[in-house]
């Protein structure tokens, strides 16, 4: 899970780490609450997760409350890339000297942490890594020993951060891995890390991710979830324990296991090439046993998406039997109906592996005139695309 | 012969008295893998009944090893708890532990790694995340269908657990030597590469199907390596063409992140080291199909 600016902040904050003080506002007159308390000039920015905000006039220094109301007033409800603005987040401002770059992260080829510091902040760390990578240092960290104050020095040293205050910047290098720890997260980074006229260093960022395996022993994270954000069947999916993801296609798709239906996706993107461009509309994994309740669930949210005009159900009996998956489907159709929702749109179902065929047989009994039955993915996508193509 | 899990493995279970455990235990001794106990340290010195076998339970993973000469785990712990299993293991010094839980916090999988890794890796991790490792014929640890196929000369490494059985029931014909299926998280034990180079050194493989997704680029480090150390043809098959950028598909570790991550780039690099890639897994199986018979 991706956190907004301002949730880095308070994270940043409660950890001990020195941010700038402020507040987050989602109407005018919340931003002019927190702009009379912080007083003085402050800055005003959109909290959006996506890059490039300044740019696009979402981010404004303001002197005094009304100028804070008008800026806030201007930029909540602006669009940035596709991402409407639903808060900014008001700070007192910094006179910064140099700004830094500090990262912890995940390092999957390497399968542990890597810390990332460079001299060169404020910056896309990429493009300063790939110009000038004498610039950035890259230091593998131990999941286990983790970054003690020799750690920290060591890298601190290596990025070449102004002796004045490497002090302070390794004991943020420590702060800032206990928080990373502590929080189960994937990802903090502070770019800038900034030194103030004064001396000081500041964390004027904050881009923090967190670990949602971890939920069980975070509890409080829960709260950080942006419901407005949530697409509704995304929301009524998790709400069933299904794994589902909105797309923007025609056909529905239902499968078991992760790595099959993504692959599902893409040889339904494939047939769609040839009917006019149908596009898979979500990705949805019923897991491994697929019931029939579970299966009721799972056509329930992909046929009440109004976009679906088809339903591709994929399924590859491994542990679940073809047979227990057939009986699903019928019996799903049949809750359906009970719950009271009329399922008007085709589905094309193909089964593989243990007792195919019985399932089959199970498909084809039901007499279902809704049921369509291919038996290979590639012309069971091939089919589907084609209906959906057909009820566009 | 096959890599990893023969059928001289001797295989213990920890969590075998759960849900899960218990269930895939009975279906691990019904595909003929020798079982010779589990453990739980509250269960100790019982025995469970799995249709007739009589199966003992061991306060840990050290008293099963020397009770039993077990070389092998198989974890089914919920995830708050995996991270101490796979320490005890490593601790007892087992040659091999499969992780199947889903949903290990991956700060606790960089932990155990790391700890493993301290400890000269005597241990090979598989997972976690993982539906494990089968050498059909010989040994089931974990929770592929053993019945798919049968034993053959193509080795599989996957992400994915359907997708693999996807693969053994179209070359169920032609069979597998070993299939392993390293799961999707984003830190994970072994890896594409370490499945390679145990492919590439067993005599009884002739040839390897790699089955990967977005996310990562463990791909294009398998492919890397490929060129520089794959004698031995490789079909590969990649998921996730059509999923859009910063959403997690399913698998923990399958998410492209800015421009990283994506099919496109692993299939570029994979068919840059000579490997063919198929654009569905049908395809893929008609890829392999064509060089096993071409012999």
């Amino acid at each position: 899970m991706d956190l907004y600016e301002y949730q880095g902040r308070d994270l940043f904050e409660r950890h001990g780490l020195p941010v700038l003080a402020g507040g987050v506002a989602t109407t005018p007159e919340e931003a002019r609450a927190i702009a009379e308390r912080l007083g003085g000039r402050v800055v005003v920015k959109a909290q959006v997760k996506v890059g490039g905000r300044g740019k696009a006039g979402g981010v404004k220094l303001t002197e005094g409350a009304e100028e804070t109301v008008a800026r806030a007033t201007d930029i909540l409800g602006m669009d940035i890339k596709g991402h409407t603005v639903h808060k900014v987040m008001i700070t007192v401002t910094a006179d910064v000297a140099e700004e830094y770059y500090f990262s912890y992260l995940l390092d999957r080829a390497n399968r542990t942490f890597l810390c990332i510091a460079s001299v060169a902040g404020g910056m896309d760390i990429e493009q300063v890594a790939a110009e000038t990578p004498e610039k950035v240092v890259k230091a593998p960290i131990d999941a286990n020993t983790g970054v003690d104050a020799a750690t920290a020095r060591r890298i601190v040293t290596q990025a070449g951060f102004p002796a004045e205050i490497a002090d302070q910047a390794v004991e943020i290098a420590v702060d800032l891995w206990k928080a990373f720890v502590a929080e189960d997260a994937t990802l903090v980074e502070v770019n800038p890390l900034a030194k103030t006229a004064e001396g000081g260093l500041l964390l004027l960022d904050a881009k923090v991710s967190l670990d949602e395996n971890a939920a069980f022993r975070h509890p409080d994270h829960e709260a950080l979830v942006d419901q407005a954000a949530v697409d509704p069947l995304e929301q009524a999916a998790k709400e069933k324990d299904l794994n589902y993801v909105k797309l923007d296609g025609e056909v529905g798709i239902i499968g078991n296991g992760a790595g099959l239906v993504m692959s599902t996706l893409d040889v339904v993107a494939y047939a769609g090439e040839r009917h006019g461009g149908v596009k898979p509309a979500n990705f949805l994994d019923i897991g491994g046993g697929a019931s029939a309740a579970v299966m009721a669930n799972g056509l329930e949210i992909v046929l009440s998406d109004p976009a679906v005009k088809s339903v591709f159900v994929n399924v590859f009996g491994g542990i679940t039997a073809c047979d227990a998956v057939a009986n699903g489907i019928v019996q799903a159709l049949g809750l359906l109906e009970q719950r009271g929702e009329k399922v008007t749109k085709p589905l094309v179902v193909r089964l593989d592996g243990n007792n195919a065929e019985a399932g089959r047989a199970i498909l084809d009994g039901a007499n279902n005139p809704l049921i369509q039955r291919v038996d290979t993915m590639d012309g069971a996508a091939e089919r589907a695309a084609e209906l959906a193509a057909a009820g566009v | 012969m096959a890599i990893w899990l023969t059928k001289d493995s001797k295989v213990i279970v920890q969590g075998m008295t759960g849900s899960e455990g218990s269930k895939h235990t009975r279906r691990m001794l019904a595909a003929g893998t020798d079982i010779v106990g589990g453990v739980n340290p509250r269960k100790a010195g019982t025995t469970v009944d799995f249709d007739g076998a009589q199966l003992p339970v061991f306060a840990n993973v050290a008293d099963a090893m020397r009770e039993t000469g077990a070389n092998v785990t198989v974890i089914f712990v919920p995830p708050q708890f995996t991270k101490s299993a796979v320490i005890e293991a490593i601790d007892a010094g087992i040659s091999l532990a499969v992780v199947i839980t889903e949903g290990v916090p991956v700060h606790d999988t960089a932990a155990f790694w790391a700890y493993n890794v301290a400890q000269g890796e005597r241990t090979r991790i598989i997972g976690p995340n993982c539906p494990g490792i089968v050498s059909p014929g010989a040994s089931n640890g974990g929770i592929i269908p053993a019945d798919i196929t049968g034993t053959g000369r193509i080795g599989l490494v996957s992400k994915s657990g359907t997708l693999t059985y996807q693969m053994m029931y179209e070359l169920r014909d032609i069979g597998f030597s070993t299939c392993v299926g390293i799961g999707g998280d984003p830190i994970i034990g072994t890896t594409h590469i370490d499945a390679l180079a145990a492919f590439e050194a067993d005599p009884d493989t002739d040839a390897i199907v790699m089955i990967g997704e977005i996310g990562g680029d463990a791909e294009e480090r398998a492919a890397e390596f490929i060129k520089a150390n794959v004698t031995k043809p490789v079909v590969g098959y990649i998921a996730g063409f059509t999923a859009p950028p910063g959403k997690t598909m399913g698998h923990a570790g399958a998410i492209i992140s800015g421009s990283a991550g994506t099919a496109e780039a692993k299939k570029t690099a994979l068919e840059a080291a000579g490997v063919k890639v198929g654009k569905t897994p049908t395809e893929t199986a008609r890829l392999m199909r064509e060089i096993m018979s071409a012999g």
